[in-house]
């Protein structure tokens, strides 16, 4: 669907300081982190560390404090412009998803191209057919998203973002909610809308394993500030299946990382206890 | 899918038989829940418990109301009264929705408008009633500006409220989807405050009918002198009263139990076709 070379972000040098009642806050700082065209970069990081501030800003949903954030050539934010303009370029899949409980699931899939005025109502409702089907989402186009699962929930708003043409995919913590057999199933459907799409996923989790099964490179964050700590390259070949779990590189990989991501954990478990 | 089919209608018909046995034993206690408390009533009043042994017993009541069911001057105070409450229902909901809305969305005239209708909210609707004959030039127009302020603050309050409680995630994957702070606002905001729209009305209508009854009373229905004139039911009540006649108080206050529950039906009623998402709840 894209041509692949399209979607590279490139995150310099960005700090995000709040002002939280007159307390200021260091979120990030000095983050620099290379997202190329097409790949999945997994951030991991322990809760509270920072990673979705990175993804807000990205995003466009807040603003940053310093350095820059570019999209192939495109600066989203930086000096002069300290936010970026949320867009259909970079779509967002939350964490305890956003499907508009209101509409029906299709009226959730077309909603993108109907309001950028990109597709008439019935063309954005066809394809949004289309892509549901693909997906092995027949059938529940009239449901609305308080009528299904939240593993089907998830999957239709993936496909909504997809309807997009998303250049990059930006999902936080997307099957956080979801049990782990269903967060398996989700994996795999994931990665083969990935295979067809080719779109460049900035994954958000705080699962080693998740991230180390789905991404080409698994950036482990430092906690608050954030900034990478160790930038992993998880050299097991896509496309990938779940029998990758049981390999014995991914077992060295998940050896080689677990012990930055736990030490990253006992830190915002202590910060967290200050605080307290 | 054919061996399918069938096995699925089977289902569905199944539970169509439950859920109509279900609503007829729904329909069963209700009846049930009258019939016993008018029979506690008639005997209470017989047997001259305190606090309804000086009402008039059922029997008494039926004996007053089975006539009135024919006199058009009864079915005229039910007209006015409902005209009443219908005129200041709509109103508050005419200016009531968009304020709650302009409030929610803009913050400037939020901080604007939010104090002085914090200090208006509190005063009963009753309490305008002096001054509203006042201010308003016909009786009339004060009983229905009364009316409408029993619903207003109620409309805007949980119009604000349910506007103001929009989880953020929605805006923001609608601006990141492309939308416009238009299509926000009509595809995001509106929908959103349905539901809380239609809770403002269900309670918004059950003040209107308390307060235009209470207007009646002391308004003198709008210039009635009869109490089958068309001063409204709570005129109708209230004439009973001067009249010494019992029965028929208790007549206009079962008139007014019945037309605030049929009203408040029809909202639910409309509620439940205009929010489809929430049925499956």
């Amino acid at each position: 669907m894209l041509a692949n070379g399209k979607g590279a972000i490139r995150i310099e040098h960005v700090d995000k300081v709040y002002d939280a009642a007159g307390a200021p806050v260091q979120a990030i700082s000095d983050c620099s982190l290379d997202i190329r065209a097409g790949e999945i970069c997994m951030i991991v990081g322990p809760s509270g560390c920072g990673k979705t501030t990175l993804l807000n800003a990205v995003a466009g949903f807040h603003d940053i404090t310093g350095g820059s954030i570019w999209l192939d050539d495109e600066m989203l934010c930086g000096p002069g412009k300290p936010q970026a303009q949320p867009g259909p370029d970079r779509v967002v899949v939350f964490q305890n998803g956003a499907l508009f409980p209101w509409k029906t699931n299709l009226e959730n899939v077309a909603f993108g191209p109907v309001v950028q005025g990109r597709m008439s109502k019935a063309a954005a409702r066809e394809k949004a057919r289309e892509l549901m089907a693909m997906a092995g989402l027949s059938g529940t186009e009239n449901s609305y998203p308080g009528e299904i699962s939240s593993g089907v929930r998830r999957r239709v708003e993936i496909v909504r973002a997809l309807m997009n043409d998303p250049k990059v995919l930006l999902l936080d913590e997307p099957f956080r909610a979801l049990d782990s057999l269903t967060k398996s199933v989700m994996h795999e459907a994931l990665l083969e809308i990935y295979y067809k799409n080719k779109v460049t996923i900035f994954f958000i989790t705080h699962d080693l394993e998740e991230a180390i099964f789905l991404g080409q490179r698994v950036a482990i964050m430092t906690t608050r500030p954030c900034k990478p700590k160790k930038v992993l390259d998880v050299d097991i070949p896509h496309p990938r299946d779940y029998s990758v779990l049981t390999s014995r590189r991914f077992r060295e990989l998940m050896e080689e990382t677990v012990h930055a991501v736990h030490e990253e954990a006992v830190k915002a478990f202590e910060a967290g206890e200050k605080e307290m | 899918m054919s061996a399918a089919a069938p096995a699925a209608a089977l289902a569905t018909g199944r539970t169509r038989g439950r859920e109509g046995s279900a609503l007829a034993r729904r329909v069963r206690r209700a009846v049930v829940s009258v019939v016993v408390f008018v029979l506690l009533w008639e005997l209470g009043s017989r047997l001259k418990w305190p606090w309804v042994g000086d009402a008039p017993p059922p029997s008494a009541v039926l004996k007053v109301w089975l006539p009135l069911l024919t006199d058009p001057g009864y079915w005229y105070s039910w007209y006015q009264s409902s005209r009443r409450v219908l005129t200041g229902f709509l109103f508050a909901q005419l200016i009531g929705i968009p304020l709650g809305l302009a409030m929610a969305t803009n913050r400037v005239f939020n901080d604007l408008t939010f104090p002085v209708f914090e200090v208006l909210r509190p005063i009963p609707p009753l309490a305008w009633v002096p001054a509203a004959i006042i201010f308003w030039p016909t009786q009339e127009s004060s009983i229905a500006f009364v009316t409408f302020l029993g619903a207003f603050f109620v409309v805007v309050i949980n119009v604000l409220g349910g506007a103001k409680s929009i989880d953020v995630r929605y805006f923001q994957s609608a601006y990141s989807m492309g939308a416009t702070k238009w299509d926000v606002f009509r595809r995001i905001i509106l929908p959103a405050t349905l539901p809380s729209i239609f809770v403002g009305a269900a309670v918004g209508m059950g003040i209107t009918w308390e307060v235009v009854v209470a207007a009646e009373m002391i308004s003198g229905g709008g210039g009635a002198i009869q109490s089958s004139a068309g001063g409204g039911l709570g005129f109708f009540i209230w004439n009973s009263y001067i009249g010494f006649s019992y029965p028929q108080i208790v007549v206009g206050m079962i008139s007014i139990g019945i037309a605030g529950y049929i009203s408040s039906s029809i909202i639910r009623a409309v509620g439940v076709v205009c929010t489809p998402w929430l049925r499956t709840r």
